[in-house]
């Protein structure tokens, strides 16, 4: 498609991006005049978001096909489709959870910048081109750098935003060294020619597994595996609880969304290579990121080691290296995303009527607030990959498309893995429920804004769990515009 | 269509469990009737698919199916044969008597019963699964609750360890053998989860030898194969009454219904090729946890260690591939479980009132609360296997069909019977007669209208099965058909 006429549907096809950039500079304008007005730019930033949701929904869906737009810059396939409903979905939830949040509720340029990052992410899930590609992350990044040390009064905070960008510029400059040689060997920029042609200049396998891996660490940064994920705990611990919530899920979504492209993309080459590589990489971020979590005493931090378990359960579908394979990884990443955004949510309510993220002060949590209790309990068992809760299925999904491709130990390591999380999360569960506490007698207070957020949610892991048929029939269809 | 009587079964506790939860939360007299009413529709419905199965037609009935997840081919299939309807109805069973036992709970009895009732859905799913995915599912749902439901309501000294320990075996075990399942699912081309299916689709020899292990052992976890039966006694221990009786009554049931029919219907060459191995263990267990359970000072780990001995012949039973084998393992699932459900409900029962389960502590109950003592002795002659009691009925045909495979077994496995006796005769002199310590004289109550019901319906069930076998035996004979008809076709 690349070079032809103008064609009115290319427009439609980013309807999102358009769309969340008017809403960005809408936020920024009604700032100007609802300085102070408490938790209203929050429920803008979620209404504009889920109005473009449905618009998305409804115009910019791809027909069966996948087409390259904008000169090659972009594609328009149903994965990138997929992820751009994902991302809007996470955008407005974390913009609903920072309603209650000193210190950013009232901030018009916080709520613009999470808008801008939910544009770099659809852009990171379509973009088809090298050059579009890093701008795309680049958009993502910075302003994720900056809300993660939004509090500035906050040391943690600020280290929180410091870390994570010195970490994010260094990955960023070793990927993009790895992006200029990708051009320098084959004269291409878009991701769909560069296989083709490294194929026709007969370049050595050793030098595509060098670029291979050199890209591989900023895409590796971005889903926080093992050994690229030092910076998350930290970086986790210290952001504003919402940003953090997003980071976990969303932004590693929008990593997955690109390490699955360029990867199945441009290294088919080496395929049997960098499935290797990126099985060992999975087997190290899943055991490393579950045995340290279990030694934390931070929910935060538990739940930031948690993360990086969780992105190694879902590279195990990557490696898988099929459609099915593809689509569960689709499929894990929206479990995920909903069953983490709970957890969080439960997080920040707790934080901002208790003041702690000790998981030790959790002790009588289903007393005070059975409700919350309940929560974190359904959040907490679907992380742990019980049914009927959405994160059993997607674990399913992703040992199954382990074991479809011959890759037996990697499941078994997986499932293995799945225990020690499971420990821990339980362990949690049982302070929330079985240890008592003098506080017992001070109910956790749940805005309405939240409440409505945790029933979203809750709903939706259920409806994932017990229902994914249709869900399943999303993530194959996506997958299928990978291979 | 026909009435969807297994479906409600299977959906009748959860949502009774999810409307416990709306329930506000002090008052607990409406809550207890409420999951009584629930209950009692389980058990009812479970009676009437027991009684109205069509034993001259045979085979799966009461089938449903609906498309699950169409794209992997998982359905939403449910049926009963002669092997998991005693199951179905032991389930309703123990639950109904679960909750009767389970009134005097003061502790947030709203969450209790709401687990209760969720863990028994996942038991009711995994027993008329006819799909893979679907019995996994299930079996999960039953894993999870058991861990709140011990560590909150259990006993104090050792809850939160046995918890812990309990839900990880028993999740490591059903992880592994899902590792098996999905290997079984793809290597039969990858269409179809159903278990009829899968039981046709013609596996290689080498592949079901392989892949055996995993599965079977998995599931035997549940089942409590030795060594990994250590997570049931303190499990049992630790757990509150009615948690006991629904995990050592329904729960070990799962483990070992689920390694049947998961390991040795859709993998027979490889039950074939292992069972030496099975047979093996299921003796230390029996033999072992005989010894082990005469020798304990705590009442309720002489019954939890009982429960590793006699559910040691289930699998002994299995192993035997042979009808008779089949057929007693079959009835013994069913008669244990009412047996050690009536057991931990009479040891709750007496825990409650001496606040002490050490039986050299202990001593002439059976006057003060008579019921119980006759009901735990019926229990105890059940548990020995004497002719007239269900336990008779269940262990004789596993000794026949042991008998016929390996003698030696047979003989060894029948020492347990000599112990078995020593230690329940011992329990009932000990606690139920002799004199009572001068601390308990006029302090223990007598035991409530709830626990008589419970204690009498149990106790009732092991005679009728005991006195008339022809309500049971045909049934779960047909059920061992079937799955001797797949060990055959080799």
């Amino acid at each position: 498609m690349i070079g032809d006429a103008f064609n009115p549907t290319i427009i439609l096809a980013i309807l999102p991006e358009i769309l969340l950039l008017a809403l960005a500079g809408l936020i920024l304008v009604v700032d100007l005049f609802a300085r102070r007005r408490a938790s209203i730019l929050g429920w803008l930033t979620a209404l504009g978001l889920t109005i473009t949701l449905v618009l998305t929904l409804l115009y910019a869906r791809p027909n069966s096909g996948s087409e390259l737009i904008f000169g090659g810059m972009l594609r328009h396939d149903w994965i990138s489709f997929v992820f751009a409903v994902v991302f809007q979905f996470a955008a407005a939830v974390t913009a609903l959870l920072s309603t209650g949040v000193n210190e950013v509720s009232d901030r018009g340029e916080y709520f613009a910048l999470l808008v801008v990052t939910a544009l770099g992410m659809t852009m990171m899930a379509a973009a088809a081109d090298l050059m579009m590609l890093f701008l795309a992350i680049e958009t993502t990044s910075i302003p994720l750098y900056i809300l993660a040390g939004f509090l500035k009064d906050d040391e943690r905070s600020t280290e929180s935003g410091m870390k994570y960008f010195l970490f994010g510029a260094v990955t960023s400059a070793v990927m993009l060294y790895g992006f200029s040689l990708l051009y320098g060997f084959t004269g291409e920029t878009n991701l769909y020619a560069l296989a083709d042609g490294m194929a026709a200049g007969k370049i050595s396998p050793l030098v595509i597994a060098a670029m291979a891996v050199l890209v591989l660490v900023g895409f590796g940064f971005k889903v926080s595996i093992v050994p690229f994920h030092f910076w998350s705990p930290d970086v986790y611990e210290g952001a504003p609880t919402p940003i953090t919530a997003y980071i976990s899920t969303a932004s590693k979504s929008a990593g997955f969304a690109v390490l699955l492209r360029v990867m199945l993309a441009v290294f088919p080459a080496i395929a049997a290579e960098w499935t290797l590589l990126l099985a060992i990489m999975a087997t190290a971020t899943m055991t490393l990121g579950n045995l340290l979590a279990l030694a934390q005493t931070n929910i935060k931090r538990m739940l930031a080691y948690s993360s990086i378990a969780h992105a190694g359960y879902a590279v195990i579908g990557l490696v898988a290296l099929s459609s099915f394979g593809a689509a569960s990884v689709v499929f894990y990443l929206a479990a995920y995303i909903v069953t983490n955004l709970a957890a969080f949510a439960v997080v920040i309510l707790f934080a901002r009527t208790a003041g702690s993220e000790t998981i030790a002060d959790y002790a009588g949590l289903s007393r005070r607030s059975p409700g919350l209790g309940l929560v974190l309990m359904v959040a907490f068992l679907s992380l742990g990959g019980m049914p009927p809760l959405a994160g059993f299925v997607a674990k399913f999904y992703v040992f199954a498309a382990a074991v479809e491709s011959g890759w037996i130990w990697l499941a078994f390591v997986g499932v293995l893995n799945a225990i020690i999380g499971l420990y821990y999360y339980l362990t949690v569960l049982k302070v929330v429920y079985l240890y008592r506490s003098e506080e017992e007698d001070k109910p956790i207070a749940v805005p309405r804004t939240y409440a409505l957020v945790l029933i979203v949610c809750v709903i939706a892991i259920i409806a994932i769990g017990a229902f994914s048929a249709p869900w399943l029939d999303w993530a194959l269809t996506s997958a299928t515009s990978l291979f | 269509m026909a009435f969807p009587v297994l479906s409600i079964i299977v959906f009748t506790p959860i949502v009774f469990g999810m409307l416990l939860l709306l329930f506000p939360a002090h008052r607990m007299r409406e809550i207890r009737i409420f999951a009584l009413i629930g209950a009692s529709i389980a058990l009812g419905l479970s009676v009437w698919a027991y009684f109205s199965y069509d034993q001259v037609l045979g085979g799966y009935q009461l089938i449903e199916r609906y498309e699950w997840i169409p794209r992997l081919g998982i359905a939403y299939h449910v049926g009963v044969d002669g092997m998991n309807l005693p199951l179905v109805l032991l389930t309703g069973v123990v639950i109904f008597t679960g909750v009767l036992i389970s009134w005097g709970i003061d502790d947030r009895p709203r969450e209790f019963f709401a687990f209760l009732f969720i863990l028994a859905t996942g038991v009711f799913g995994v027993f008329v699964a006819l799909d893979l995915f679907m019995l996994f599912f299930f079996y999960e749902i039953a894993v999870f609750p058991m861990y709140l439901l011990i560590s909150i309501w259990g006993w104090k000294v050792t809850r939160e360890y046995a918890a812990m320990k309990l839900t990880l075996y028993l999740f490591i075990g059903s992880v592994i053998a899902l590792i098996g399942g999905l290997a079984m699912y793809f290597a039969s081309g990858a269409t179809s989860f159903g278990l009829l299916d899968l039981e046709t689709a013609g596996f290689s020899i080498a592949f079901q030898r392989f892949w055996f292990p995993f599965v079977f052992f998995g599931f035997a976890v549940l089942g409590g194969i030795f060594p990994v039966h250590n997570w049931s006694p303190d499990g049992h221990v630790a757990a509150p009454t009615a948690v006991s009786m629904f995990h050592a009554g329904v729960l070990m049931k799962l483990g070992a219904f689920a390694s049947l029919r998961v390991g040795i219907m859709l993998l027979p060459e490889g039950a074939k090729f292992w069972a030496p191995l099975v047979l093996g263990l299921a003796t230390v267990n029996v033999v072992y946890g005989a010894f082990i359970a005469s020798v304990q000072t705590d009442f309720k780990y002489v019954i939890g260690f009982s429960s590793v001995s006699h559910m040691g012949l289930v699998l002994l039973g299995f192993a035997t591939l042979n009808p008779d084998g089949i057929t007693g393992a079959g009835v013994q699932m069913f008669s244990h479980g009412v047996m050690t459900a009536l057991f931990f409900a009479v040891v709750g029962m007496v825990y409650d009132r001496a606040h002490t389960r050490e039986i050299p502590k202990l001593g002439g109950f059976m006057k003060a609360m008579p019921l119980a003592g006759i009901a735990f002795i019926i229990g105890g002659l059940v548990s020995m296997g004497m002719p007239g009691f269900s336990g008779f009925i269940a262990e004789f045909p596993i000794f026949m069909g042991l008998w016929q495979r390996q003698p030696v077994i047979a003989l060894v496995a029948a020492i347990s019977i000599v112990i078995t006796a020593g230690y329940i005769m011992r329990v009932v002199g000990r606690v139920f007669f002799g004199d009572m310590p001068q601390e308990f004289e006029g302090h223990i109550t007598p035991i409530k209208l709830q626990d008589k019901v419970a204690l009498v319906i149990l106790s009732a069930i092991l005679v009728i099965v005991g006195v008339y076998p022809r309500i049971m035996v045909p049934l779960v004979q047909s059920g061992a058909q079937a799955v001797l008809s797949l060990l055959g076709g080799a």
